[in-house]
Formats: C-alpha cells, structure tokens, sequence
C-alpha cells in the first residue's frame, strides 16, 4: 500500500455514517428478532406444553408447525437480508468507494 | 512433485492393504444384529445379502477415496503460496462456498444422531435440531462480511489487527486449538465406532484410516482440497437423505396429514411411548400415547439446559474457527453472504428432511427395534433405509444401506479435515510465522511450516482418539460449542464492533471465557459420578434381595443383577468424579448461560482497566475496512 489512507476522514464521511447507522439498525435489530423467536420455542415448550399440544390438521399440532417456522423465519430473515443489501448497503457503499475514487 | 507421489503411493497401498484385510473380519459383526434386527421385523430380508453389501459399501468407500484423492492430486498442482493452502486464493465462488459450508457443518451426527433422537423420542428431537439453523441467523448478520473484509487466514488475523499482535495471536490459537480438538476427537471416535458397527472395521484401523486420509487432503491440497471434498460431502449428503425421504413420504402417500396420522396411530410407537419413555406399566385409559409421541418433554426436561445449549449454539457457530475460516475463501463481502444464504437453505432443507426420516424410521422399523441395535438411536437411518430399499427390490436396501454408510464416511472425512485445516493454520500462520518468527518467513518456509503442522496435528487427533476409545464423547461437541460461544465470538464480535476493545480485552475473553467454560463442564453432570452410580446399583440390589427376603427365589438372571450390581456398587461407592466431587457442583450440562456473560464481561473490564489509545485509534481503519471492504483486493494481490 504505497498512499496512506486516511480512515479516520473516511470515518467521518457522512455517507460512512449513513451506511453505519442503517447497517447497525438493520443488522442488530433482525438478529434480535431472530434470537427471541427461537428462544420461544423451548421456553414455550416448557411452560406451556399444553399449547404446543392443541392440534391444528389432523395429528399435526401447534408445536410441530412453530418448531417447523423457525426454519421459513430463517430463510426469510436471510432473503430479506439479502435483498436489504443490494438495495440498500452495497449501493450506499458503492457510492461511497465513487465518490473516494476507490474503485 | 516426486516426494508427493512417493508418498500419495503409500498411502494408497496402506488403504489397499486396510481393505484387503476386511473380508477376514469376523462375520458376526453388528452388521448381522441390523440385519437380524429387520428380519425379526420383515422377514422377506435375506440373510445371504449381507456379504454383497459389504461389497458393494466397500466399493463405494474406494470410489469416493479415489475420487477425493483425484482432487488433493489436483489441488496439489495449485497450491504453491500461503494465500492457496490456507484460503484457496478467495476463488471460491459464493455457490461453492455455501455448499462447502455445508459440508464442513453438518457432521455424521446431525446426519445420524437427530434422526435417530426423533425415531427415539419425537418431537424433542425435532426441537433439538432447530438450533442448529438458527445459528446461521448470527453467523450471517453478524460475523460473515466483516469477516471477509477485515480477515485474511485465521481468527488471529482479525483479533489481533489494531493490538499487540504477539500475545493476541497465541491467545487466540490456544482457544482455536482448543475448540479443534475438542471437536475433532468426537468426530473420530464417532467414525471409529461407526464404522466398526457398520463394516465391522476394527476401532484402530477405523481411526488410523480415516485420519491418514485426513492428512493426505490438508497436507497435499490445504483448503482447494478441503473445500471440494466439503461440497462432494454436502451433495452426497443431501442426495442420500432425499431418496430416503421420498421413500417414506411414498408410503403415506406423500399426505402430511396421513403421515402424522401413521406416527399417531402406530401401536409400537404407542407402547414405546407408555413402557420406554414414560415409565407407566398399565396404560392411563383414554390417554393418547402416539400423540404424546409427537409431544415436547420426552427427552428435553430441563428448559434451563435448553436454553444454555441454545445459547451456545446461536453465538457458538458464529465462533467456530473452522467456519470462519471459511469466509477467508471467497473473494468478497457479497460472496460471503450468499455463501451463508446457500448454506441456510441446504442446512434447513437438510434438518427438515430429518424430521421425515425419524419419524419415518419409528413408523417403519419401531423405537423398539432401533434401540435395541444402538441405545442412541443412531442406526435409524441404516436401518431404515435397508428395509424400505428392500421393499422396493431385493438389492436395494443393501444398495442403499452401502451408499448411505459412504456418505456417512465422506460426512467424517470433510468435517475432520476443515477441523484439521484450522488448527494448524492458528499454530503454523499464528504462532509459529508471527509470534516465533516475528512474521519474517518467506513463502516457501510458511507452507512448509503449514504442511508439517498439518501432519502433526493430523497424527495427535488420530493417538487422542485412539485414547479416547471406550469414553463417552458426546459432551466433547458440547464442550466446543461452549468454548466457541464463550472465548471466541465475545472477542471476535467486539474486536470488530467496538472502539475501545483492546489487548487486555482480547486475551482476558479469550482465556477466562474458554477456561469458565471448560471449568463448569468439568463439575457438570457430563462427568461420571461414581457416588451417582453406586446409588443406582444399590436400589437394584436392595430391591432384589428384598424379593428374596420375602421367600421368592430368584431366576438365574436376577441372581446375575443382583451380583453385578453389588461388584459395580464394591467398585464405585467410595469414588469420586475425575474433579474429586462426589456429585455436579454446576446442575447444567451446558455451561453456556454463565460462560457467554462471563466472556463477553471479562472482555468488557479488561478492555477498560487498561485502555490503549492508540488501538482504540485504529478503531476507525478496521471499522471502515469491515463494512466497506476497501482494502481487501490488497490482502488477496499481495
């Protein structure tokens, strides 16, 4: 690296701090969604085992579909992800790497 | 190039002469308890099928040796600099990494050990694999893209980016050494013990084959290897558990509804549930035990321990040295994170299949009949794929028996060389380039260095196992999750999100997290409590010879209990745990609910006790770097 970057004035660029503030909302705020719905699901399961009795379709009951809807919240928490980032964060950083003539 | 042949020369006659000693093996192997075990069930299986499917199994290990080996030979050619054995130059493409990530995740245990906790107690099983998935969540939003864009190799690359390099990276290899081994040990006593129940390949040959195999990939063809014979794995994997799921979904019909109906309504499930699982000898009338079955609280009872697990699980995936490693491997942020995507989808569809298979497993061949071949419940599978195979056509269930013990096979082979490979890229690029040398080696030297790391780690995993024979492993997986949640991803999270994270931080969450949580497993209930067991044996034999007291005479087999448990209750009433405790000090088996807040503390007081402010300086470059990328093309051209 022959040019000393100067990261603390790209720090400070606001287009740096929009990427910041949205990326931190979005990141932090989905992995905590994501983690306190599953943790609802043992937790559930140990105080109220009666609901996760009460059968929905035939033999399938309510704790069978929740257990089963950790996965689609997953996926969807990830296609959601995705799609938020080339909207959003590639795009704000693409601009960025422009406008410091980076790339 | 002449050496390596030499030696590739060798290995493949060490593997000849492995196969060649097999068919001498004994005959009355477990492989005919399977085989009995069906026969009791279905007798159309035909016992003469047995020799044909160790065939056919051994054919299938040899094509998949061969074709693996192909890859290191090819791989070999490519990897020639540090950037090639450690991260495959970043040319792995977001695709080929999500699969590899796969591959490198989901172990013989997922792929055994869930199904058959479902076919054993239902739902809980299901709910136990749930976990699992949901640790992608963390590893994606939080730890794949920063990752990419701040790392280069190892765990020690990001920790010790803006601190006091030296102490940081032995800090940090000693914890990623520690999670490695911990792991790797589980895996090759597991694929030692499988594949003397399957083929009955003696424990030692068993071990001593598959870590050579191991050493061949890693040393030869570093990460190229590694990650094509993960993504060989992950479509092996996946093809197995489809065929076997369409097999079961066809016998309901492909109808949800009508399968949970068979679960519900199938009478051994229903006697296994009142006798096994809950202890009633006389059913409670109108009491819905096939229901009950698809029920939560048959295996999991302690909601405290799920929670600790889960917690270990969630934050312990995100700091498992092997994975990260994996980011290092593909050329962007973008590519990292499809990379986890794919992996999310392949992962959950694979733990969905699961569910259909256990059940189908309990359905087809009964609880009864699973546990009485392996007490885990970890031939569900086998065993089930033997019979429905057999249904369709006489060599089919042995034909796919032989493929599903080959997956299981390449299931070890991948996970044990990701594990092997990250271990020795933290003591060879860690410790010995840049705490030992100072990071003045040339090329030539570093591979060199990595290569004969490789093997020595390869060779100790394979003595520790072989140690390790005979003792329960199971808390060993536990253990490096607990490590990975507690030590690293505490400091590896902070590192890259927080400004005043410095030295003293690192190395107290690293060592205090990892020491905690090695410590309360220790005192935990995964420890053997010779006190505990005396207690149990003494109730065996008081009850027995009150029997006898009360002028009833005892059948030869009670008088055999009742002398076996007073000679185990002799042996074991004045002992204590390997930690001299008489009973757990910590009631959990997982520690992680106390040594997750206690990493992420220590890492936290240290960081402000001794502040640096010409690290919390260097918070600016890192954080630009980790979410911009600017400055990755660098690290790759250089």
């Amino acid at each position: 690296m022959a040019e000393q970057t100067n990261w603390a004035a790209i720090a400070k660029n606001p287009k740096f701090e929009e990427i910041h503030r949205r990326k931190t909302v979005f990141l932090f705020g989905w992995w905590i969604f994501s983690t306190v719905y599953y943790f609802l699901l043992p937790i559930g399961a140990g105080s109220a085992p009666g609901l996760y009795s009460v059968k929905v379709i035939g033999n399938i009951n309510f704790g069978y579909l929740f257990a089963l809807s950790q996965f689609f919240v997953s996926w969807a928490i990830a296609l959601y992800y995705a799609s938020w980032a080339n909207r959003v964060s590639d795009r704000l950083t693409g601009e960025l790497l422009d406008e410091l003539k980076l790339r | 190039m002449k050496k390596f042949f030499v030696i590739m020369m060798v290995a493949l006659t060490l593997g000849v002469a492995i196969n060649a000693v097999l068919p001498d093996v004994s005959i009355a192997g477990p492989e005919n308890q399977i085989a009995s075990a069906i026969t009791a069930q279905a007798p159309s299986a035909e016992p003469q099928t047995i020799k044909a499917n160790r065939a056919i199994t051994i054919s299938l290990f040899v094509v998949i040796v061969a074709i693996t080996l192909c890859i290191v030979v090819w791989a070999a050619k490519r990897t020639k600099t540090t950037a090639d054995f450690y991260a495959a130059r970043g040319s792995i493409t977001g695709t080929q990494n999500g699969w590899a990530i796969a591959g490198d995740y989901m172990s013989a245990a997922s792929f055994l050990g869930i199904a058959g906790l479902i076919s054993l107690y239902g739902y809980d099983g299901f709910m136990y694999s749930v976990g699992w998935l949901v640790a992608y969540v963390t590893v994606l939003l939080i730890v794949a893209e920063p990752c990419r864009n701040a790392g280069k190799f190892t765990m020690g690359d990001i920790l010790s980016f803006r601190t006091n390099p030296k102490p940081v990276r032995a800090a940090a290899a000693i914890s990623t050494v520690a999670v490695s081994v911990f792991y790797l040990t589980a895996q090759m006593v597991g694929a030692g013990k499988l594949m003397e129940l399957l083929l009955g390949i003696p424990f030692r040959i068993a071990i001593s084959g598959v870590g050579c195999l191991m050493i061949l990939y890693v040393v030869f063809g570093g990460m190229i290897a590694t990650t094509w014979v993960q993504i060989i794995k992950a479509g092996l994997l996946m093809t197995g558990a489809s065929v076997l799921c369409i097999l079961v979904a066809a016998k309901a019909g492909f109808n949800p509804v009508q399968f949970f109906s068979d679960v519900a309504t199938n009478s051994q499930i229903q006697s296994w549930v009142q006798i096994n699982l809950l202890k009633e000898a006389i059913p409670k009338a109108g009491f819905d035990y096939g229901q009950r079955f698809l029920e939560p609280g048959l295996l999991l009872k302690d909601v405290w321990d799920q929670i600790s697990l889960g917690m270990a699980l969630v934050l312990g995936t995100a700091g498992m040295p092997h994975i990260l490693m994996r980011f290092f491997t593909v050329p962007t942020a973008q590519a990292a994170r499809k990379s986890v995507i794919i992996a999310m989808f392949i992962i959950g569809t694979f733990y969905i299949l699961t569910t259909l298979l256990g059940f189908g497993a309990a359905i087809n061949v009964s609880p009864q009949v699973i546990s009485s071949v392996d007490k885990g419940g970890n031939m569900a599978n086998m065993l089930l794929a033997q019979m429905l195979g057999n249904q369709v056509a006489p060599l089919a269930g042995d034909f796919l028996l032989a493929f599903l013990c080959a997956v299981a096979f390449a299931t070890i082979l991948a996970v044990v060389s990701g594990l092997v490979l990250a271990a020795s890229a933290a003591i060879s690029h860690d410790i010995y380039v840049n705490v030992v040398k100072g990071g003045h080696a040339d090329q030539h030297e570093q591979v060199r260095a990595a290569r004969i790391t490789s093997v020595i780690v390869g060779i100790v995993a394979i003595i520790i196992a072989i140690l390790a024979e005979g003792q329960n492993v199971a808390h060993l997986v536990a253990l490096a999750f607990a490590v990975a949640s507690s030590g690293n991803l505490p400091v590896v999270v902070l590192a890259l999100f927080w400004r005043r994270f410095n030295t003293a931080g690192t190395i107290a969450g690293l060592l205090i997290g990892t020491v905690v949580a090695i410590g309360l497993v220790l005192v935990s209930p995964n420890m053997q409590y010779p006190k505990i067991i005396a207690a149990g044996q003494q109730k065996i034999f008081v009850a027995l010879e009150k029997k006898q007291a009360g002028g009833a005479t005892l059948t030869d087999k009670e008088k055999a209990e009742l002398a076996k448990a007073k000679v185990i209750y002799e042996k074991t009433k004045d002992g204590t745990s390997m930690m001299g405790l008489e009973k757990p000090l910590f009631p959990l088996k997982n520690p992680g609910i106390i040594s997750i807040p206690v990493g992420f503390l220590a890492a936290i007081i240290f960081s402000l006790m001794f502040r640096r402010k010409k690290e919390e300086d260097a918070f600016d470059e890192l954080y630009v770097r980790q979410n911009t990328g600017i400055g990755v093309a660098k690290t790759i051209a250089h």
